[in-house]
Order: structure tokens, then C-alpha cells, then sequence
């Protein structure tokens, strides 16, 4: 054991047991950032801020709802929202949230795409990035699915209907994943176990994974450049600073994101308070009927891209589904479909460029063309826009970025 | 400057997306309706405005007081609830405030044929339990409703509009209300609680449906129920008042926690500007 003196104050008498001087210095004071970011890299801070708010909303929302599908609908509606004081708060601000965060982790990711920050390198944090997307994706749907509402319950019966697909087992599975031959009681439970306990607990530990995926590797910059970080740092220290290309995470770059953050939150304040419903599908505020299917079912806005490519295939429930499987896995492989090894933004890759806004365009009519209602002309616009989507990923991306890597004599 | 167009991408991109996914895709899978029409013009039109209201009293006794009651009159129900349930389904409803919350060419035309006033033919080929009273001339009808009117109340409270234009055959049981009209099963239909009916449909849902049920809901159970614009608005009120009894304390909180928020972030650009100052 270390040789313990008398303390001069509380942060040495916790330096002494803890160490947290250079607890401190790696993790915030000499962790460092580059200087060259802008505004798109505080969405990472952002988030933690929404996942923090989420947990804190979740926690207060936990304390009162009841996961029995005879008291579910009305301990939400009635009892958090109108019975507990400031229930509504709680509740709209666990929505809202969810819902924002699908929007922020979106721009992060896209952002992270442009300048190029999952090739060479970076890899790590691309995956562990993605892999809390695929698990906001499921904390999400479990959530959804809480207040036993109209549409919890036919996206539930969607949803989990997916797997009979699966050759042989599928039926099987189905009856498995929910328990009862359909969406019932049992599903609920489970699925409230899922979005309580253990889906928050392993995105927390890949929340860690992903901040440790930085140390190494560091953060990107907004001209790809390759920066020497220990170099950089010794001018920082000497405090050569205007000279130096990084920053320290703490006071600099946190005090930028502080300022993104609160106006962020500003915004997120007023949907909560005037226009919650955006973020609340209207009938989900029906309680759920298992003997009546409402007219349209559709999932909640984030998802309707990857739902628009399970339905594009409107001809063949088999290849949509297939196609669907990819789009939810093909972006973890994109480190490996870029073929090419600069790491620039995208306005310095001019075929990269005209790819991105076009994958960034068919995203944004998948989403338009999920929510539709898939009949006539829609169907084949959903059709071509899915088939688009597979192509851009799986055949143009490799094709442009071999060409890149060729030009630059790779 | 690079910052500043970055931002109008994502703000651009966003709004794009959040117009597609919302104004865009709800316009295409609700068709548009003909806005609420409060004069009932698909009505034959009586002139009650020149109903003798003497006469309409001698009438109502004749004729009405039979079922129904006008307690606010003193003329009591000449039976027991349970016993109309048995006899005609249906407990009669009372009639003194109809001229309250009725439009008044609507009462007209519900006294002359209910079925053909709450479009409704295609539950009741004339055995609606109310029968039609088209025997009478016009102005014996408009007599009626100048006398119905006559005993109205002045004003009523939201709730109670809503319990004698809806509560018959709706509970709402965020506000413990039960339906005792016996029309719950009446129709063959389900009848839908309310209590949250005020953030399930939208606004314009809610005035086009209850003024013309069929516009909405083809074929529907639910009568038109002929109400003034005025009472209708009562109506919804109420619902608001149940279904989101928040409001007001989200609208008075919302801003102040917004407004914090800005000066937070003045505050952390100052803060910013500060520690960055040396870094340039």
C-alpha cells in the first residue's frame, strides 16, 4: 500500500487513495482534441447528455408505470400523465428524447461518414459506434412498445412477425420471442425486463467501449489531417497554444460543447413543453386492440428507412426481407466497402461527394416512402429507392473508392 | 462562416425529412373532408324563428313528456330508468337544455325524422325508438323548438354540455364518468371511452367527426348529433380539460425552461470566448 500522509484538502486526500490527479489529467485535462473541429463533433457530448436525460426520465417514468398489459395504457396515460406531479414532464421528455436521439446519432453518424472518420485506423470506433446503434435501435422498439397503445401493439406484432421468415425455426421463433402465440402479456413483461435492465446496461459498457476506441486512434479533424498528438500536445504544455494543433478535452473543447449543448437543449425544452406530439404517434394514445388493426402501421420516424427497404421488395416477401437484414448491418461494413485510404472530407473526394448526397438523398425518400401507404406509384418509388440503397452501398461505394485509391497511386 | 453552412445543411436535411414524414405522409393517408357545416344544410330548412312558444308547451305536453323528461320544468320521467332500458333499450334523454346544444333547424328536422336528422337510415328503417313526428305541420315543429328554447338554459359548464350531448353512450373514465344511457351495446357497436380522444385525432378531426360522423366513419353507429358550434367547442374543451389536464402548466413551464437554456448557452460562449482567447 502507498504511504499515506496527512491531507491538505479533500482533492489530496482523494489524490492519495484514488489517484485521481492523474485520473483527471488522462481522462479530461491532457486528453487531447483536435483544434480543427466544428460544431458536428459536439453531437458526441450531445448525446451523452440525451442518454443521461433518458436514464434520469426512465428511472422517475419507472417508479409508476405497470408492465401488465390491464394497467399499462392507463399508468401511463393517467396516472404518470396526469396523477404524478410533473409526471408529464417526465414522459414527454423520455419521448421527445428517444426520438431526438435517433436524429442526433444520425448526424453523428452521417458526420462521421463525410470527413471519413471510420477508415484507416478508426475502424473500432466506427463498429463499437454502430453496435449502440443496432442497440438504441432495440431499446427503442422495446420502449415503443410500453405504453400498450394501438400502434405499441400492431408495431410489435410487425415486428416480432419478422422472424417466422427465418427457414425452418421461424414460426417457432416467433412463439418463442413473444412468449404466446401473439403479442400478449408475456411479451410485454419480457420486453419491459429488455428496455429496463438489460439493454441499458450493455449500452452503457459499449458507451464506455466506444469512448476508449478514441484514445488510441484519437479524434478525426475537419481536413483528415494526420496530427502527431504527442508533439502537439508538448507545444500545448509549453503554452506555445496558438501554435499547437489540439486542444485539451477539458476546459477547450468541453466549454464549445457546453454552448452547442445548452442551445440544444433550449430546443429539446420546447418540443417537450409545445410540441411533444411529434415525437408521440396519436394513436398510440388508442389502448390496444388486438381484435382491430389500425388502418396504417408504420414505425416511428428512424426507422422508416430500413422499413421502406423491407417493403420495397413489394413482390417477394423473402428478398425484402434479405434486403432489409443487409440494410441494417451494411453500414458496420463500411470501413471495409471504402476501398480507399484517404481520410478526407467529402468535399475533397469529388466522386465520394456526389456519392454521399445521393445515399443522403435516397435516405431521405425511403423515410418519405416508408410512412406512405405502399400502393400505386408508391410502391415503385419504394422499389427503386431500395434498390438504390443496395447498389450505392455494395457496388458504387467499392467501385469509386478503388478508383480513388488507384488515381492516388495506392 | 464554414460552421454557419454546415448548420443550414442539418437544419435544411431535418426539415426536409421531418415535413415528408409528417405534413406530407398525413396528408396523403387523410383525405381531405368538407370543413364542419354548423347550418346543417343537407337538412330540410324550418323557420323556427316564429314558433309561438305558448303552443309549443301545449305540444311538448301532448306529446313528448310521454318518454321524455324536463326536469328543469318539474315534469319528471313517467318511468324509472331500468324501466325504459327494458322497454325501449334506451333510457329517453331529458329535454331541458335541448335547445340549449342543439342547433335549432337540426332539432327541427330530429323531431320530424331523427333518423334522417342524425343520418342514421342505415341502422333504422322507421324503428328508431324516437318515432317521426313528420305528421305535424312545420309550424307546430317550429313551436316546439321555440318552446325548447325558450326553457334553455343561458349557459351550461363544459362538462355538463358534454355529458347531455355525449355522456349517454361515452364513458370517460379519466374523469370517472360511466355511460348510463343503456347505448353502449345499443348499436351493435363498441362505443369508444374518450377520455383520451383529445390527443388521439387532431383538432379538425374531432369538429368534422362530430358534427357529421359519417364524413369521418362511413357507416358508423354514432349519430350526427346536431350540435352548435358553440356547444360543440364546449365539448372538445371538456375533453382537453380531461385528456390534457397539464396543459397549462406545460405551457407556462415550457418557456421558462427554454429561456434558461438560452442564457446557459450565452453564458458558456462567453465562457468559450474566454478560454479559447489565447488559442487563435
Amino acid at each position: 500500500m502507498a504511504e499515506i500522509r496527512k491531507a491538505d484538502g479533500i482533492v489530496d486526500w482523494l489524490d492519495q487513495r484514488i489517484a485521481i490527479r492523474p485520473l483527471m489529467k488522462v481522462l479530461m485535462t491532457e486528453y487531447w482534441i483536435p483544434k480543427n473541429i466544428n460544431f458536428l463533433w459536439a453531437m458526441g457530448v450531445v448525446l451523452v447528455v440525451l442518454f443521461t436525460l433518458l436514464v434520469v426520465s426512465g428511472l422517475f417514468l419507472l417508479m409508476y408505470y405497470k408492465p401488465d398489459t390491464k394497467l399499462a395504457f392507463d399508468s401511463v396515460n393517467y396516472t404518470i400523465m396526469q396523477e404524478v406531479e410533473y409526471g408529464w414532464l417526465w414522459r414527454h421528455l423520455h419521448a421527445v428524447s428517444a426520438s431526438v436521439c435517433f436524429l442526433i446519432i444520425y448526424i453523428h453518424m452521417f458526420v462521421g461518414i463525410y470527413y471519413g472518420s471510420y477508415k484507416k485506423g478508426r475502424e473500432m470506433i466506427w463498429i463499437t459506434g454502430m453496435l449502440l446503434f443496432v442497440l438504441f435501435s432495440a431499446e427503442a422498439f422495446s420502449g415503443y412498445m410500453l405504453p400498450w397503445g394501438q400502434m405499441s401493439y400492431w408495431a410489435a406484432a410487425v415486428i416480432t412477425n419478422l422472424f417466422s421468415a427465418i427457414p425452418v425455426i421461424g414460426p417457432d421463433l416467433v412463439i418463442w420471442i413473444r412468449g404466446n402465440f401473439i403479442v400478449s402479456d408475456a411479451t410485454l413483461t419480457r420486453f419491459f425486463m429488455l428496455h429496463v435492465v438489460l439493454l441499458p446496461v450493455i449500452i452503457i459498457a459499449v458507451i464506455v467501449m466506444h469512448f476508449y476506441t478514441l484514445r488510441i486512434p484519437h479524434v478525426n479533424n475537419a481536413y483528415g489531417e494526420e496530427i502527431d498528438f504527442e508533439k502537439e500536445a508538448e507545444k500545448f504544455k509549453a503554452g506555445n497554444k496558438k501554435e499547437s494543433k489540439v486542444i485539451p478535452f477539458w476546459p477547450m473543447f468541453l466549454s464549445k460543447d457546453f454552448f452547442v449543448a445548452s442551445f440544444f437543449l433550449a430546443i429539446l425544452f420546447y418540443l417537450t413543453c409545445y410540441h411533444y406530439s411529434f415525437a408521440l404517434d396519436p394513436i398510440n394514445f388508442d389502448p390496444a386492440d388486438h381484435l382491430k388493426t389500425p388502418p396504417h402501421i408504420y414505425p416511428e420516424w428512424y426507422f422508416l428507412w430500413s422499413y421502406e427497404v423491407l417493403r420495397g421488395f413489394f413482390f417477394s416477401a423473402d428478398l425484402g426481407l434479405i434486403a432489409f437484414g443487409i440494410a441494417n448491418v451494411i453500414f458496420v461494413l463500411l470501413p471495409w466497402l471504402d476501398r480507399s485510404n484517404v481520410v478526407a472530407p467529402a468535399h475533397k473526394r469529388p466522386a465520394f461527394m456526389v456519392w454521399y448526397w445521393v445515399l443522403i438523398a435516397d435516405m431521405i425518400v425511403l423515410t418519405i416512402w416508408g410512412k406512405l401507404p405502399p400502393t400505386g406509384v408508391n410502391a415503385y418509388i419504394g422499389f427503386v429507392a431500395s434498390i438504390l440503397f443496395l447498389f450505392l452501398l455494395l457496388v458504387a461505394l467499392p467501385v469509386i473508392t478503388k478508383l480513388e485509391a488507384k488515381k492516388n497511386g495506392q | 462562416m464554414k460552421e454557419f453552412v454546415a448548420l443550414i445543411v442539418v437544419v435544411f436535411v431535418t426539415g426536409v425529412i421531418y415535413w415528408g414524414v409528417e405534413p406530407f405522409a398525413h396528408s396523403q393517408m387523410n383525405p381531405k373532408v368538407e370543413p364542419a357545416d354548423y347550418t346543417f344544410a343537407d337538412l330540410q330548412p324550418i323557420d323556427t324563428a316564429k314558433g309561438n312558444i305558448g303552443n309549443g308547451k301545449e305540444l311538448v305536453v301532448a306529446n313528448c313528456i310521454a318518454c321524455h323528461s324536463i326536469n328543469k320544468e318539474g315534469l319528471e320521467s313517467p318511468f324509472a330508468p331500468e324501466d325504459a332500458l327494458s322497454a325501449y333499450g334506451v333510457v329517453p334523454p331529458d329535454l331541458s337544455s335541448a335547445g340549449f346544444i342543439y342547433e335549432t333547424n337540426f332539432l327541427a328536422n330530429a323531431i320530424k325524422n331523427i333518423a334522417v336528422a342524425t343520418k342514421q337510415t342505415h341502422k333504422f328503417d322507421g324503428n328508431h325508438p324516437m318515432p317521426a313526428y313528420d305528421w305535424m305541420s312545420d309550424q307546430e315543429i317550429a313551436d316546439i323548438v321555440a318552446y325548447l328554447v325558450s326553457i334553455a338554459p343561458a349557459s351550461m359548464t363544459n362538462k355538463e354540455v358534454f355529458i347531455d350531448s355525449c355522456g349517454r353512450c361515452h364513458d370517460v373514465r379519466y374523469d370517472k364518468w360511466q355511460a348510463n344511457g343503456g347505448l353502449k351495446t345499443y348499436l351493435g357497436a363498441k362505443v369508444p371511452d374518450l377520455s383520451m380522444m383529445i390527443r388521439s385525432r387532431n383538432m379538425d378531426y374531432l369538429h368534422t367527426f362530430i358534427n357529421d360522423p359519417q364524413k369521418r366513419l362511413a357507416g358508423t353507429a354514432m349519430p350526427r348529433v346536431g350540435l352548435t358550434e358553440s356547444a360543440e367547442i364546449q365539448v372538445v374543451k371538456y375533453m382537453e380539460e380531461v385528456g390534457d389536464s397539464k396543459k397549462a402548466e406545460r405551457e407556462s413551464l415550457g418557456w421558462k425552461m427554454v429561456l434558461f437554456m438560452l442564457v446557459m448557452g450565452v453564458i458558456a460562449y462567453l465562457w468559450k470566448r474566454k478560454v479559447w482567447h489565447d488559442a487563435h
